[in-house]
């Protein structure tokens, strides 16, 4: 393919990867930023997510699109829910110390994925995408007759791959205007400010964490739903995102939801963009060095202050 | 582990069985056990991938090793001994897999340890079975065993290995779907193998690889690298591993959109996959390799027959009892074979203990012919006692109409290639 | 008897048993031992930067691959026998530690367990580039008469386990030597409060990197240890998961203590090893174990110990 329209495929598979992380990484960025702790069973609650989207969707018949939009709904509940109540019964006992909460959250992903394997099983399931249409794609080029308009060879994108870039993009202004603008939102604040100040003004701390837990972990179980399917649900799916997210948030500027998402699509489309110019694997490595290094010139993170650090 | 569960729900089955086949054979089972002067049972250690990247293998390694138990079991067991088998989980990890064989050898005080599919955890475990000088057939379909790394305890007598497969496919690629390739495969040592013995097989009949495109391990999204495909390819060759396969194929699909090049793919790919999952109506019309056809042909042998009754598996490939649960038809035989070998191999030897362990190594080394049968479902076989490694005939399918169909079955010889080790100059 | 004899007795004691146990265990658990001394030592590395230094590393897999790979490598390509190729794995991990070390130790905190995790993963990665050479993650064998040293074949069941002991007992004896010395007291107070330390004069960054370093390096003679003693180097042991482990092992033992590397891999290896024996589930009773753990033993098991009744283990 050439160099121009292989490079517009790759930024539109890199958006779609953007876009999904985010979601996900927007997630732990919250949990973080209010509770000053790591989830290290973040990916095992994505991977939930996907789960209970194929039990859903194979449970309500008929067109695709009604498994698919019940799923968006109940599995982030469900596993918000599971979430709170892991917060709960877990983080809230050893007083969401940072290094014992890391062990804590191990122990929850190993717990997670052993009981998805022995319910779920090892296979990768597919979730029938609502709609899915191939969308060929049109390049430029200025030939022998001057500016031509033609259809490159590979050069598509699906319906699906564009819903899911827009779908995220809304639940993340949904995000936002729940930060800036509404009440629970004002409260989360004031707890990643000063727990102990707010604990004082009357905000009822634990059950905010509990629920800022929640969220943190529906966020994930959303951004499953969106990507099940283009990508199977499987019970070892959760250690890309975990670690995907992970970098996202730290260049991001810990807890700094704007820099989490420029840092998505910086890293997403860097994925995709990456792998125009090297082999495969080279490309990883490269990706994954770059990320450290930004990280270790910047160890604030490209969007964070230096009080974050 | 000894997974004291399922090894007593074995136990019970066996004990079931003992009921059963005493109303078949003329002499009730416990009797000839009891005159076989000894009741305790032969003991075959299974390492099994339970858990880890190779569960979904790992589950039907374990049906399919259970079902050969108890029809050995039926028929009189080994040496008029009982078969049981202890099983133990390895993570589908090398660290663990070696734990484990020891466990075999030090603990359970096994007599074969048997049934490892994943490369990495056999070339992990072999040189502790060596060391342990406790026998080790492996159903991996590695290159492993017949390139000389491992060792003369270390055998692999029922499935054929990736250079004879690969090398078998090369006639027919070349022949009729096209000279120039493009391979995709995983950068593992496996995709590598593929790489390397597909190239200069293909050259041999004339053809030539255009592009290998090495994807990374963990990827999850492929559509991304599919613009590397030459234009002028004419095949494309697949061997993806790994859950993400699914995502694989249907981006494949959209990539190409209705302009297509031939694709030919080794079913490892979709093993434990339906063919009929959405997303791969794309492959609608490409051809796999399959070790063992999944889909009952229309030349189906009373054998194959028999082999999917006894592991509970029905025509179209899947369990009996679950549709949806498919199994992982083209590999699993090895186990069912292997274990029918490991009978034959302690019978030509007058196996008796663990003290008769090299004998059961040369008894096998010593075999050659394999003939098509009840012990050898997935066809007639060829083993070569230096190499450690077996010979077999390979088979191309077709996608049509939601099936694969058979399309060419290619001869033991095309599987053929010169001895890189002679094991048998190895003392024990 | 003071505490520091005492605690030397504490430690010679446990290497003395560990040797007479060479005689006395079943060939199961005399398998098993040697390899969890070998593992206690990449343990005893890690506790370095995390128990001593409160460094949270979560890419030490890198260290011990550096060290099997540099052991392995050379045997395979340049035909060394194995003392060499040790004193190559151990050098590798070295080298690559100094690397990791001044280019990690600029961040701290969460940023530095994902810059260790970043760079771990790169050398996995890098690992598979140069599968031509390391065969990827299929890995390869080191045969068995290439594990003979000065006429030593120590894939003999006891000249392993002595092999083993004697890797152990000499990293456990270093970093005693080490927590007792000046150096390691200067860690343990950075540990506490890096501003504090930074404040008294001490130079925080060299100290930590000296912490990483010996960490490293530790931990590599393991992955050096392990791929000689048991004949085989490949990929896994980079993966993010083997990074965790020791991480784990530490925990349970008693982060910042000197016996709990060797206690919490025991524990660990014989509580899977056992509770596979009742179900599949086996990660999920580790998973369990470790959320109870944090719940009611946050120091780990030695560390425990200590409050509790020992007030004197290092």
């Amino acid at each position: 393919m050439e160099f121009g329209p292989y490079l517009l495929l790759a930024s539109m598979e890199g958006a779609v990867t953007a876009a999904v992380l985010a979601l996900t990484a927007v997630g732990l960025s919250l949990v973080f930023g209010v509770m000053r702790v790591v989830n290290v069973a973040h990916g095992e609650f994505f991977m939930l997510g996907a789960v209970i989207a194929w039990y859903v969707a194979s449970t309500v018949g008929g067109h695709p699109a009604l498994g698919f939009v019940a799923a968006m709904i109940i599995a982030p509940l469900f596993v918000g829910g599971l979430a709170a109540l892991a917060d709960m019964v877990f983080l809230k006992r050893i007083a969401y110390d940072p290094e014992r909460t890391i062990v804590a959250t191990i122990g929850l992903l190993y717990i997670i994925q052993q009981v998805t394997l022995m319910t779920y099983g090892p296979d990768a399931r597919p979730v029938v995408p609502p709609f899915n249409t191939r969308l060929a794609l049109p390049w430029f080029e200025f030939g022998e007759n001057g500016f031509e308009i033609y259809w490159p060879w590979g050069l598509s994108i699906t319906s699906y791959k564009l819903f899911v870039i827009v779908a995220a993009g809304v639940i993340l202004l949904g995000v936002w205007g729940m930060m800036t603008r509404s009440k629970i939102g004002l409260i989360m604040r004031a707890t990643q400010l000063d727990g102990e100040m707010a604990q004082a003004f009357g905000i009822p701390v634990e059950r905010v964490y509990a629920m800022v837990f929640g969220i943190g972990c529906g966020l994930a179980a959303m951004a499953a739903v969106l990507i099940v399917p283009i990508q199977q649900a499987h019970y070892l799916m959760g250690g890309d995102p975990l670690l995907l997210s992970f970098i996202v948030v730290i260049i991001g500027g810990l807890g700094s939801l704007p820099g989490t998402v420029i840092a998505a699509l910086l890293i997403g489309m860097s994925d995709g963009i990456i792998s125009v110019f090297f082999t495969p694997t080279l490309a990883k490595i490269l990706a994954t060095l770059a990320v450290a290094l930004v990280l270790v010139f910047r160890p604030q993170g490209l969007f964070g202050t230096r009080e974050h650090d | 582990m000894t997974n004291d569960k399922v090894f007593s729900k074995s136990r019970r089955n066996a004990l079931k069985t003992l009921g059963l086949g005493a109303a078949a054979t003329t002499l009730p089972l416990w009797a000839r056990y009891a005159q076989a002067g000894t009741a305790e049972p032969i003991k075959v250690g299974f390492q099994a991938h339970k858990t880890g990247i190779g569960a979904a293998y790992g589950r039907w390694y374990e049906r399919t090793t259970m079902a050969a138990a108890k029809k050995i079991n039926d028929e009189g067991g080994i040496n008029g001994r009982a078969l049981e088998i202890v099983i133990e989980d390895d993570g589908t990890d090398p660290k663990r897999g070696a734990e484990v064989v020891e466990k075999f050898a030090t603990r359970h005080n096994v007599d074969v340890g048997f049934g490892t599919l994943f490369s990495h955890v056999v070339i992990g475990s072999a040189p502790r079975a060596g060391e342990l000088k406790l026998p080790y057939f492996v159903v991996s379909e590695g290159h492993h065993v017949a390139s000389g790394m491992l060792n003369r305890h270390t055998l692999q007598p029922c499935i054929t290995d990736v250079k004879s497969q690969v090398a078998a496919m090369a006639p027919f690629v070349a022949n009729n779907l096209g000279k120039k390739v493009t391979m995709i495969f995983p950068d593992f040592a496996f995709g590598h193998d593929h790489r390397d013995f597909f190239s200069a097989a293909i050259e041999a009949q004339g053809g030539e690889v255009v592009a290998k495109i090495a994807i990374p391990p963990t990827e999850s999204s492929f559509t991304k690298y599919f613009p590397k495909i030459p234009r002028n390819t004419d095949v494309i060759y697949h061997v993806m591993v790994g859950p993400a396969v699914l995502t694989f194929v249907k981006e494949m699909g959209e990539f190409f959109g209705p302009s297509r090049p031939e694709i030919f793919g080794f079913i490892d790919s979709l093993e434990a996959v339906d063919i009929n999952s959405p997303g791969l109506e794309f492959l609608e019309g490409t051809y796999f390799w399959e070790g063992h056809p999944r889909y009952a042909q229309a030349n189906q042998t009373e054998y194959d027959k028999a082999y999917r009754a006894g592991v509970g598996v029905d025509n179209t490939g899947a369990s009996i009892s679950d549709s949806k649960d498919i199994a992982t038809y083209a590999h699993m035989f090895g186990c069912w074979e292997t274990l029918h070998t490991i009978k034959a191999g302690m019978e030509a030897a007058g196996y008796q203990s663990t003290a008769d362990r090299s004998k059961l190594i040369e008894a096998v080394e010593a075999m050659t012919d394999m003939p098509e049968g009840f012990a050898h479902p997935q066809g007639a076989k060829l083993f070569n006692g230096k190499t450690h490694q077996v010979f077999g005939h390979q088979y191309i399918t077709k996608v049509s109409g939601g099936r694969l169909n058979l399309a060419h079955t290619t001869s033991i010889e095309d599987t053929f290639y010169p001895d890189e080790v002679d094991y048998t100059k190895q003392s024990f | 008897m003071t505490d520091m004899t005492k605690s030397l007795s504490l430690h010679l004691g446990l290497i003395a048993l560990l040797l007479s146990l060479n005689w006395l265990l079943p060939s199961y658990h005399h398998g098993n031992l040697a390899r969890i001394m070998v593992l206690a030592i990449y343990a005893i590395g890690y506790n370095v930067a995390f128990g001593y230094t409160g460094l949270l590393s979560l890419g030490h897999a890198m260290f011990f691959a550096a060290g099997m790979y540099g052991m392995a490598l050379t045997v395979r390509h340049l035909g060394w026998s194995p003392a060499p190729a040790l004193i190559a794995g151990i050098l590798s991990g070295f080298v690559l530690s100094v690397i990791v070390g001044l280019l990690a130790l600029r961040t701290s905190g969460v940023a530095f367990m994902i810059v260790t995790l970043m760079f771990a993963q790169s050398v996995f990665l890098i690992i598979l580039y140069f599968t031509e050479y390391t065969r990827g993650d299929e890995g390869f064998v080191i045969q068995q008469a290439q594990r003979v040293m000065g006429g030593i074949d120590l894939s003999e069941a006891h000249n392993r386990y002595l092999a083993a002991l004697l890797g152990f007992g000499v990293c456990l004896m270093l970093t005693w030597f080490l927590v007792g010395h000046p150096f390691g007291k200067t860690l343990i107070a950075i540990r506490e409060n890096e501003e504090r330390a930074r404040m008294l004069g001490y130079n925080v960054y060299l100290h930590k990197l000296g912490a990483v370093v010996i960490s490293g390096t530790i931990s590599a003679t393991a992955g050096a240890l392990y791929g000689l003693l048991f004949g085989y180097a490949g990929a896994t042991f980079a993966t993010v998961q083997y990074s965790i482990f020791p991480l784990l092992w530490v925990l349970l033992g008693g982060a910042g203590t000197l016996l709990g590397p060797f206690v919490g891999t025991l524990f660990m290896f014989y509580l899977i090893d056992f509770t596979s024996e009742i179900t599949t589930a086996y990660m999920l009773v580790a998973g369990v174990a470790l959320v109870l753990l944090t719940l009611f033993a946050p120091q780990g098991f030695m560390g425990e110990l200590r409050k509790r009744a020992l007030g004197w283990l290092p």
